[in-house]
């Protein structure tokens, strides 16, 4: 059976799905008074006081094993949370890291003195990570990473820059991929993941202010900050295989369809009115929501996938960028829905939302690999490479 | 082995040897269906629906969905899955079957109490019509209609008098409140979008690895790999869109899942139609070369039974209208195996 024809239609179990009930009325409580602009930030939004808050209600790390603080949930129960999260435009972006990535990485790849350490405060919303890779001359060509850290008798010693580190200046650590050996003419070999203390004397953070005024990713400067022998997180050397397993986790969940959302809804309770109503609209919703709804089967689909172990790469590259497409599709065509009506009577926070994710729009084909790498990963799977 | 899958790869099988690209082109150049249509009728697979009680399958539309996409990627010009579907809902109303292949259709009344269909999908090759009409559902034999041309070279337009609707092969068939002719043929279609899709693809990629200039083969260019990703992206979600179409326990396909089906293989269809012409270049644009065999295909069915834009509004339709609240929720409700 080819990756074209491999996905089947797939229930989330019932006793995951049994806990979106409780999930959205606390949601709808919690951010009753957010207007849209500002919950169209999703997973962008950042609010360590509501990360705590889900911590408390068992809500992060819920894939964790019990014993380091988390549910012991499987990862279809972090499915229908994150779903409820972005579908109501939560402001998960503090813990988001931590939740989805670096937990699950600390897991599998830890000592045991790492996970008694890290996991039990990133399930209360306490370790919130950011994830160092892309530098100012490794974007895409993500092997070429300069920064590294050189082993001396009290650890490592860590030299370099990271750029476009979300939530850097926020954080409290940051999972880095880094050069532990050889030379950057080594490309893969060599490189590692270490956990690095934003706290260390020797770190700087700038943050970028990004097109629409906010202030979420940055730049890092390490300045031979002496981390400690722990530092390391699995293998010397074994960085690359160990961030392109992570990759394919995060490419196929609900936060590659869902990210314009808010808008499409806010826009939809217009459509709904007397005002709102138009042909042409109701036709424009159709096309997202026919869109939409296959890539959500799809994504589900590929989720019990990783949940079987299987390492679906090449369909959650697909699922990634079709779903970035609707996303960038949503504000483009919600804009010209909006101006090819006589009238300019459209509220305020419509178009206040439409103007924030119209401008942010672009990072969404960006994050997570681009577009153009997507498409050459999806080629390499079909033996083109 | 499921008995869907064993069905499918009976259904291969048989289409492998009578249904190869010379045969498509032999009836699409007027020769009869009738021997092609015989080995399927004669291999079971026009009852795959029908209730074992009848002595059919008693397969669901979800376990037939490989067999229909099988009709697409091999082009079959005959109606086998709107025959299967037909016989199942004839068995389901209590009404008698008659032999030979059916085809769906919508018609009009004529002054005369008659019956006019403009476009019969696959008229021209198929034995009878289950026409649906103000007045009701009825099977209507096509031997004795009065046909005209087509866009399609297997279509037609049918239309027969009022006596001979008074005659009908089965008249007044009871079928189920709120099974429309176009949201059943819309779900087969999808299906069978899916499999064209999927082997026009499976076509165009082995043409990239195949054809060399400057001295690689064409699939070693960024540009040309670029392209097939776009394709098989789209077959990728055609596919899975097809599926839940034909998504549930029965036959009777539910509509908003049809409008997600029809819509998205639609829109498919055009992209991967334009990319693979594109990719394969002035070959593919040849009679004698069979990409065309799929390729018109592809653009004929997503003129059949609604294009994208006819669906999209039904589903907005039923978004914006019937639906409060999250689009999660009725997306939920759209895709959540039934």
């Amino acid at each position: 059976m080819s990756t074209l024809n491999s996905l089947t239609l797939t229930r989330i179990p019932a006793e995951d799905e049994a806990l979106r009930a409780e999930v959205r009325a606390y949601l709808a409580e919690a951010v009753r008074d957010m207007p849209a602009h500002v919950r169209a930030r999703s997973w962008g939004g950042y609010d360590a006081e509501f990360s705590r808050a889900l911590g408390r209600k068992g809500w992060l790390g819920i894939t964790l094993p019990k014993e380091y603080g988390g549910a012991g949930r499987s990862p279809f129960a972090r499915y229908v949370l994150v779903e409820e999260f972005l579908n109501f435009g939560a402001p998960v972006g503090s813990h988001w890291i931590a939740d989805r990535q670096s937990g699950p990485l600390i897991l599998k790849y830890g000592t045991e003195a790492q996970k008694q350490f890290y996991l039990p405060r990133i399930c209360q919303g306490e370790a919130f990570f950011c994830i160092g890779m892309s530098e100012p001359n490794a974007g895409s060509d993500l092997a070429s990473v300069k920064s590294c850290a050189v082993p001396n008798e009290q650890g490592f010693v860590l030299n370099g820059q990271k750029i476009w580190t979300t939530n850097a200046h926020h954080c409290h650590y940051m999972i880095a991929l880094v050069r532990t050996s050889g030379e950057t003419a080594d490309r893969h070999k060599g490189l590692s993941q270490v956990i690095v203390d934003m706290s260390l004397p020797g770190i700087t953070v700038r943050p970028i202010t990004d097109l629409s005024g906010d202030r979420h990713f940055c730049e890092v400067f390490f300045d031979n900050v002496q981390l400690p022998p722990d530092t390391l997180i699995g293998q010397e050397g074994g960085g690359w295989e160990q961030v392109t397993a992570e990759l394919a986790f995060e490419r196929s969940g609900p936060e590659r369809l869902f990210s314009s959302i808010v808008l499409f809804d806010e826009w939809l309770a217009f459509v709904r009115t007397e005002a709102g109503r138009t042909p042409e609209a109701l036709r424009l919703a159709g096309k997202v929501f026919t869109q939409l709804a296959p890539l959500r089967a799809m994504s589900v689909a590929v989720q019990e996938k990783l949940t079987r172990g299987e390492s679906p790469i090449v369909e959650a590259a697909l699922v990634k960028d079709l779903g970035t497409t609707v996303e960038q599709l949503i504000p483009a065509a919600i804009a010209d829905d909006l101006f090819s009506r006589d009238s300019e009577n459209i509220p305020l926070e419509l178009l206040l939302t439409l103007n924030y994710v119209t401008e942010v729009a672009p990072s969404f084909s960006l994050r997570g690999g681009t577009r153009d790498i997507l498409r050459g990963m999806i080629a390499r799977g079909l033996g083109l490479r | 082995m499921s008995m869907d899958e064993l069905f499918s790869d009976a259904a291969r099988q048989l289409l492998d040897d009578q249904c190869t690209p010379k045969h498509v082109r032999v009836i699409e150049a007027g020769g009869s269906p009738q021997a092609l249509w015989r080995f399927i009728e004669d291999a079971g697979f026009a009852d795959a629906l029908v209730p074992e009680a009848e002595d059919g399958a008693g397969l669901s539309l979800a376990q037939v969905f490989s067999v229909i996409e099988l009709c697409g990627s091999y082009a079959l010009p005959v109606p086998l899955a709107e025959t299967m579907l037909a016989r199942a809902l004839l068995a389901q109303a209590g009404a008698a079957r008659p032999a030979g292949s059916l085809a769906l259709a919508q018609g009009l009344r004529t002054a005369d109490g008659g019956l006019l269909c403009d476009i019969v999908r696959l008229g021209r090759v198929a034995d009878a019509v289950l026409v649906a009409s103000e007045s009701g559902w009825c099977v209507l034999p096509v031997v004795q209609a009065t046909a005209t041309p087509a866009a399609f070279c297997l279509d037609a337009g049918l239309q027969w008098s009022g006596a001979q609707v008074a005659a009908a092969l089965v008249a007044d068939v009871q079928l189920p409140a709120g099974c429309d002719l176009r949201t059943l043929q819309a779900c087969l279609v999808a299906a069978q979008l899916s499999g064209a899709l999927s082997a026009v693809f499976q076509r165009t990629l082995q043409y990239a690895n195949e054809r060399n200039q400057f001295g690689r083969p064409i699939g070693k260019f960024q540009a040309i790999q670029h392209q097939l990703a776009v394709m098989s992206e789209h077959v990728f979600g055609a596919r899975m869109a097809a599926q839940l179409g034909c998504s549930g326990n029965g036959v009777l396909p539910a509509r908003l899942r049809v409008a997600v089906a029809k819509a998205r293989a639609s829109e498919a269809a055009l992209v991967v139609a334009e990319l693979s012409h594109s990719i394969h270049g002035a070959i593919g644009f040849t009679e004698e070369y069979d990409l065309q065999l799929l390729t018109r295909r592809l653009h004929a069915w997503r003129q059949t039974a609604g294009s994208e834009s006819y669906w999209q509004s039904v589903a907005g339709a039923c978004l914006v209208d019937q639906h409060q609240g999250l689009t999660l929720d009725l997306i939920r409700h759209t895709t959540d195996p039934l």
